[in-house]
């Protein structure tokens, strides 16, 4: 399962999508709004998304995980659009065989997406506003 | 030639695309990334990869007609 969406993010759907009878150790990965970022309060976040290409970015993503990293399915959802604090903006889901698999292939899809999915968010503070990526 | 921009590249030429004239296309990604930092003085200073047809590119890479090229800054997804 990939999807770049603006709608939000199903937790439970996301988990049906890697259920299976093979793998025991399922671990989930969920990424929230917080309400402060490098000292600043955050008040919402705007996620800016290419969308044909994150969503080929997130499938080569899936392509390795289950090819390099041992995990029997995967489930990508990111959210875009505007999102307050509290609000679910991305969930991984990695099945396998057995724990260390599972906690491996998730670990490294957050750190894999987060370096190279073409996805922006814009932070919201009291006093204005910045894309994340133009920090130097 | 359309150009896709994103996030803080499309706020700071204030708008979603760029548009370069097909009979003087750039040949690779290269001569497009000059070509458009020398017409854009906004894009000083700001990093971005290009990507052609949903993948990130290199600048030897060719160009080709009907390519979709997009300006990629460091992302921040998650």
């Amino acid at each position: 399962m990939i999807a770049v969406q603006s709608q939000p993010i199903d937790v439970a759907r996301v988990l049906a999508a890697v259920e299976g009878p093979g793998e025991g150790g399922v671990v989930l990965f969920l990424g929230r709004v917080r309400d402060e970022a490098r000292g600043r309060r955050v008040r919402q976040l705007d996620y800016d998304a290419y969308e044909g290409m994150a969503q080929s970015e997130l499938a080569e993503l899936e392509r390795v995980a289950l090819a390099e990293h041992g995990a029997a399915r995967v489930a990508l959802v990111h959210r875009t659009g505007r999102l307050v604090v509290g609000e679910l903006a991305v969930a991984i889901a990695v099945a396998a065989p057995h724990r260390a698999q599972a906690f491996d292939a998730c670990r490294w899809l957050i750190d894999a997406l987060k370096q190279r999915v073409p996805i922006w968010k814009k932070e919201w503070y009291a006093d204005g506003s910045e894309w994340v990526s133009d920090r130097p | 030639m359309r150009v896709l921009l994103f996030a803080g590249l499309a706020e700071a030429l204030g708008r979603p695309e760029l548009d370069l004239p097909d009979h003087d296309a750039p040949a690779t990604v290269g001569a497009l990334e000059s070509r458009l930092r020398e017409a854009h003085a906004a894009l000083a200073g700001r990093p971005f990869r290009v990507a052609v047809n949903h993948r990130y590119a290199l600048a030897a890479d060719a160009l080709a007609p009907g390519d979709e090229i997009a300006l990629i800054p460091p992302v921040s997804g998650g």
